[in-house]
């Protein structure tokens, strides 16, 4: 169990002011960019030091502003995965895994570098280095080098981001599987919503400094309470509205988006008819169609144009003009089978229960 | 040709390159990552010797080794004879006279080593001293033959402090560029001729290889 609780100034405008605690399994911490989230590694790791406060480890203490204990890096036994990987450009695969057990036997460096590299499934580039293997092999690779050491935490700087999804999750996989008998706690900092859902058993939200949320993925993030949370929580759709009906029997109620005549029926609330709220609504639960559907159960059916369509990585990226501007997600082969293009008449299918209220 | 003088130079070169070498890591490791705020003035007093007359250098170092100094005094008290006009004395100076040389290649290259390599090191528990050896040098290593290659040159062709510290002793304290001078004194082209062709053509080489050493064999690391 990592248990932390520190303070640091960072500049005049902006102070880290985090507390909380990361049993064994992955824990997402998740938050925009200047969060604060790679400030916590590195004070975690002892790159950067705290202002005050207190980390501790089981019952191993790190760090303590009250007792003047301030571990050094070399000591702290903490795994650390470096955004840019920071593997080491003249050493070979085998040497950099090996190179944190300098204080064991050859023969024991040998075998432990074996193991895990059986584990990630890189064992046919040990002897390469870095320049000549893939993107994916030198995230595995600095996996196993921060892992081969057995330390009592692992800290994981975005480092799959740069990588396409498949490669993404099945390293996350090996991972998971590795600490199934290890039992460690690993802090996995990310701002991709999607991998929250995809690796987090639990997720710590951070917002200027300071944790708002944490919980369950679900927990954190199905439920925003906050504008800045529901942006973060991949709600590529944000729209200011107003209530004009509330239908209290049904459990829904319609709303007007604001600078359009677009009316969405969405879950009721307890806002009051002419009262101001936003709607949030994930890209990817927004279905298209190319003529008028018949017979479907969603109550929001919407009709607009096709402003833009263009590809980001396995996602085809839609901007669609229905009085407001809905960004949808859908694949390549269902936007290619629809025939989209720019300038079509488009329509867009919402369910009730996919409009999230913000208040 | 003075083969005498060439092969003193070449043996004080070589020592004075080895001197450096030892001298120029931890200094040039301590130039590059330490955060003292004086750090700019020991820049200065190293970086001295490419900005003074050659003969301030040497006349100043020829008082502090000369048998009245302290260091003439213990120099005498160990060896039996004075220290001023012996080849120690020039590799002493040479040391002084050619420090920037060495250090400055060795801090530059350290200081090009990507920072996260350094912090990699030490959450795998390397110490200070085991990144340095491990990961700074071997990534540092074309900025230190540089370093090296640079001393050797600038020592086997320095005149004003050797001519100070050292005057012109054959086979003890008379180097390559003295034994040109004395050609020319003595009227002799042909042979100060030949002896200034080899150093030109030393030093374009020498030049051949630090430019040569430009090219990063791990350019192609750009590991993202």
């Amino acid at each position: 169990m990592l248990t932390l609780d520190i303070e640091k100034h960072l500049s005049p405008v902006f102070s880290l002011d985090a507390h909380f605690t990361a049993p064994a399994g992955i824990t997402i911490l998740f938050g925009a960019s200047g969060s604060g989230k790679s400030t916590v590694l590195r004070c975690l790791a002892g790159l950067t030091p705290p202002d005050s406060g207190r980390i501790t480890i089981d019952d191993r203490v790190l760090f303590d502003s009250m007792s003047g204990v301030d571990v050094p890096v070399q000591d702290r036994h903490i795994g650390y995965v470096f955004q840019q990987l920071a593997l080491f450009p003249h050493l070979s695969i085998q040497d950099n895994i090996a190179y944190g057990l300098a204080r064991l036997p050859l023969h024991e460096q040998r075998s432990r570098v074996a193991t895990i590299a059986d584990a990630f499934h890189i064992r046919g580039l040990l002897e390469r280095k870095p320049a000549r293997t893939s993107g994916g092999e030198r995230q595995r690779a600095a996996l196993a080098r921060a892992l081969v050491t057995l330390p009592s935490l692992l800290l994981l700087d975005e480092p799959l981001s740069a990588l396409d999804h498949a490669i993404q999750s099945r390293i996350m996989e090996d991972l998971q599987r590795w600490n199934a008998s290890h039992r460690i706690p690993v802090l996995y900092v990310t701002h991709n919503h999607r991998e929250v859902f995809a690796l987090g058993e639990r997720v710590i939200v951070l917002d200027g400094g300071r944790v708002v949320a944490s919980g369950s993925p679900h927990e954190v993030l199905d439920q925003p309470g906050r504008p800045a949370l529901a942006s973060l929580a991949g709600f590529e759709n944000v729209f200011d509205a107003s209530v004009i009906e509330r239908r209290e029997t049904l459990g829904t109620m319609t709303c007007r988006l604001k600078g359009s005549r677009t009316e969405l029926e969405v879950p009721l609330h307890p806002a009051a008819v002419g009262e101001p709220m936003r709607v949030a609504i994930r890209a990817g639960d927004i279905l298209v169609a190319n003529q008028r559907p018949q017979g479907v159960s969603a109550r929001n059916v919407l009709t607009g144009t096709m402003m833009e369509l263009r590809r980001e990585g396995a996602t085809m990226v839609a901007i669609v003009d229905a009085g407001r501007r809905f960004i949808v997600h859908l694949t390549p082969e269902g936007a290619s089978s629809l025939g989209l293009s720019a300038g079509a008449r488009t329509w867009l299918i919402i369910k009730t229960y996919s409009c999230r209220l913000v208040v | 040709m003075d083969w005498q003088a060439l092969w003193l130079s070449v043996r004080l070169a070589a020592m004075v390159s080895t001197i450096l070498l030892v001298i120029s890591l931890p200094l040039a490791h301590w130039l590059t990552f330490s955060r003292r705020r004086w750090k700019f003035l020991i820049e200065s007093l190293v970086s001295l010797p490419l900005v003074l007359p050659p003969t301030v250098l040497g006349f100043y170092l020829l008082l502090s080794l000369g048998s009245q100094s302290p260091i003439g005094r213990w120099w005498m008290s160990v060896t039996g004879h004075g220290l001023a006009f012996t080849f120690e004395s020039l590799v002493i100076a040479s040391v002084f006279y050619s420090l920037p040389f060495a250090v400055q290649p060795i801090a530059a290259a350290f200081a090009q080593v990507d920072g996260t390599l350094h912090e990699a090191s030490a959450t795998l528990g390397a110490s200070t001293l085991r990144t340095f050896t491990r990961v700074t040098i071997p990534l540092s290593i074309q900025g230190i033959v540089a370093g090296l290659v640079l001393s050797f040159a600038h020592t086997i062709g320095e005149f004003g402090v050797v001519l100070m510290v050292g005057g012109n002793l054959p086979g003890v304290t008379r180097t390559i560029s003295i034994a040109i001078y004395d050609h020319v004194q003595a009227l002799q082209y042909d042979e100060a001729n030949a002896t200034a062709l080899l150093l030109l053509a030393f030093s374009f080489v020498v030049l051949l290889v630090v430019y040569g050493l430009r090219r990063r064999p791990w350019a192609a690391a750009a590991l993202s």
